[in-house]
């Protein structure tokens, strides 16, 4: 334990001159213990490690702080969990199969089928939208504009990604619901024969008008990440494609954009994550309806977390288990999504600093 | 005798024929203009649409258009540059549109209910044919709420930051770089439902003689869990920007590792660091769903954030846009401005806070 010879022994070996212990320790080295004296005639000037010192402490404080997002991310699983199994117990019907949501009656019956189809529907039109402007955006602000003109854009799209949900939920009901209406019906004026356009009508709150508020929502999560990884493109493979005389777009498709697909897959993946969870912009633009339809113009449309931020209000304590079950379900789906994007990100260590 | 004089017997170089062909403007554009005359032609000489179509098939011609001169003048190759490059420009455009959108519709519809009522009452006792009613109450909630998340995240985030990139070496450090990478995926619904099936639930019963109670300080929690990510990731950036040859010298002094990050590494780091907190705050001020979920929201005004349900601006706008009262879309709009006000006031301030940040440039 003690980092230096105790006195005694030193008094004897090292310093056979000096007087023996008890003749110099009046008044205050009485107890031999006293081991924070350094040792006469110097060596070991560091001081000893003390078993708790700020050092240690600070560390540890440190340590329990990193640890804690280990432990959010477990505890968010146990707890939903715990909650969720009584409810599921009580469930009369396939959670996973049965498409309505029914919790609060004396005989609850709830499933996901047609919430889980309506989350995912509208996440796919989200980026079939959003994808390919993001990548425009991206490669402009990385490879076409000037710089004058990049950096007030981009900072645009940074506080486009800054605006919060609520507000493009109620812009999308009271503003672009309208000519969404005016498109839904022009589709299916002149392309009902597609199923996915068919339908009477009414038109309005629809899965397109969810899916395009989503999309608007989800652009400015992918051109920021592609824009970044557009840009870490080595100089050097750019240069030397144009210098094989390639235009500036055969220079992109042949030196950047293979340089970037990873990055690119995980940005589209991030905003995938992104419009799973989605909550109050769906809430206020989908139409709200427990069923499977792959007609997209029509008012319907339903997605678990809106049907959590919706339903929650009336829930008993079953109907807040059932809701918790559902959440359980998105936390499951979120977390894959965003490890494998992440996966993808941290195998390209080069992105690994920069594209957050 | 040279290879290059060997090819340049029989032709004179000279500027015109050393330069390839380019498309001239006025053909673009004219070009650009024959595209709009035959799409308006048909679409409304056939009345299939309105000016909408007129410009989305215009560009398709003009795109089609643009590919066969140019190939024919400047080659195959260039054509497709072209192309290509329009596309790209049109996205942009395309993308500033919803944004544009957005603001326009915020400061005109919002601009109606900009007076002192709004923000020094509430909505208690306001029905369904009140025009008054304000957002006092929820401005006094997401300033408590997002406060105190800011008070418990920000201590932990920038320890966890600090474990990353000081202590942190081997397994477990990627492990958790590597989750809270994952957190910040984490969907906010999720986060708020945690926080009611944990607080909410399980403990605030032991306050409250066994009675689960929605508080301002549930909501604060679920906005930590949201929150600690972007700062520990914002702060690990900041962190390692700082040179190493500060720690060296400290370290050469004789200060113990403790004292060198709180006295030379988090100062160094500091702006970065509010700049990280300022964005984190700005997210969390904006977030609706777990507030929602665990605050329960009201229309009084509510000063104690561990009793009592609580409202916020956020779930002020989403419970104004589900009401029947004519008079509420104008409440949700003026509160939706004063919360884009706020979280873009944030938002702008961390960006120009990080261009005068010496580290990161």
């Amino acid at each position: 334990m003690g980092d230096y010879p105790s006195r005694s022994e030193n008094a004897v070996t090292g310093d056979p001159g000096v007087a023996p212990r008890h003749t110099r320790a009046a008044g205050t080295g009485v107890s031999p213990s006293s081991y924070d004296e350094p040792p006469i005639g110097g060596g070991g000037a560091l001081p000893r490690k003390k078993s708790f010192s700020m050092e240690s402490g600070f560390r540890g404080l440190s340590v329990a702080a990193g640890a804690m997002v280990l432990v959010i991310i477990v505890a968010i699983a146990v707890f939903l969990i715990s909650k969720a199994i009584p409810a599921l117990g009580a469930n009369t019907e396939n959670f996973l199969t049965y498409t309505r949501w029914f919790p609060n009656e004396s005989n609850p019956a709830f499933g996901i089928a047609a919430l889980a189809f309506g989350t995912v529907l509208t996440s796919i039109i989200a980026l079939i939208v959003a994808v390919p402007i993001s990548l425009g955006i991206a490669l402009f602000l990385s490879h076409y504009a000037p710089k004058s003109l990049a950096t007030p854009l981009g900072f645009t799209i940074d506080l486009l990604a800054a605006v919060p949900s609520v507000v493009f939920g109620l812009w999308g009901r009271d503003v672009f619901q309208q000519p969404v209406n005016d498109f839904s019906v022009w589709l299916n004026k002149y392309f009902s024969w597609i199923p996915i356009f068919g339908g009477e009508g009414p038109f309005g709150q629809s899965i397109m008008l969810g899916g395009l508020v989503l999309a608007i929502m989800v652009l400015p999560i992918v051109t920021s990440l592609s824009r970044e990884v557009f840009q870490q493109t080595p100089g050097m493979n750019e240069e030397a494609a144009l210098a094989l005389g390639a235009t500036r777009w055969e220079m992109i498709r042949i030196a950047v954009i293979p340089y970037g697909r990873p990055g690119v897959i995980a940005a589209v993946m991030l905003g995938l994550g992104r419009a799973l969870g989605e909550t109050i912009a769906l809430a206020l633009t989908l139409g709200l309806v427990f069923n499977i339809s792959f007609n997209i113009i029509e008012i319907g449309g339903n997605s678990v977390a809106a049907n959590i931020a919706t339903t929650f209000g009336e829930a008993n304590e079953t109907g807040r288990g059932a809701l918790i079950a559902s959440g359980l379900v998105l936390f499951a789906i979120t977390l894959v999504v965003n490890m494998a994007a992440r996966a993808i990100i941290y195998r390209r260590r080069e992105f690994r600093d920069s594209a957050a | 005798m040279s290879l290059l004089e060997r090819e340049s017997a029989g032709v004179v170089m000279t500027p015109d024929n050393i330069r390839s062909k380019r498309l001239s403007v006025v053909v673009n554009f004219g070009i650009a203009v024959a595209a709009l005359l035959l799409s308006a032609a048909i679409v409304l000489g056939t009345g299939i649409g309105n000016w909408v179509l007129v410009v989305v098939l215009g560009l398709a011609f003009y795109l089609l258009g643009l590919l066969f001169v140019a190939s024919r003048v400047e080659g195959r190759r260039a054509g497709r540059d072209r192309m290509w490059k329009t596309l790209i420009y049109s996205a942009c455009v395309l993308a500033i549109l919803p944004l544009a959108s957005v603001v326009w519709t915020l400061i005109s519809k919002g601009y109606s209910r900009l007076d002192g009522n709004f923000f020094g009452s509430s909505m208690n006792n306001i029905g369904a044919r009140d025009p008054d009613g304000g957002a006092y109450h929820a401005i006094i909630g997401t300033l408590e709420q997002v406060g105190i998340a800011t008070l418990i995240a920000v201590p932990l985030g920038v320890l966890g930051a600090i474990y990353l990139v000081e202590y942190g070496r081997g397994k477990f450090a990627t492990t958790v770089r590597f989750f809270v990478d994952v957190m910040t995926g984490i969907p906010s619904i999720v986060a708020g439902l945690f926080v009611l099936s944990f607080w909410v639930l399980i403990v605030s019963p032991w306050f409250n003689n066994g009675q689960p109670r929605f508080s301002g300080f549930a909501a604060s929690l679920a906005l930590t869990v949201l929150m600690l990510p972007t700062i520990v990731r914002s702060t690990e950036e900041m962190l390692r920007l700082v040179p190493g040859p500060l720690r060296e010298g400290a370290y050469a002094l004789g200060v113990p590792q403790w004292k060198t990050i709180l006295r030379v590494v988090l100062p160094t780091a500091l702006p970065g660091i509010v700049t990280g907190v300022m964005l984190a705050v700005a997210r969390a001020a904006g977030e609706t769903a777990p507030v929602l979920l665990v605050a329960g929201g009201a229309a009084a005004i509510n000063f104690d954030p561990f009793a009592g349900n609580q409202s916020s601006l956020a779930l002020f706008v989403y419970q104004q846009a589900g009401d029947a009262s004519r008079y509420a879309p104008a409440r949700a709009w003026t509160a939706a401005l004063t919360l884009v006000a706020i979280v873009l006031i944030l938002t702008v301030a961390a960006k120009l806070l990080a261009r005068r940040n010496s580290l990161s440039k």
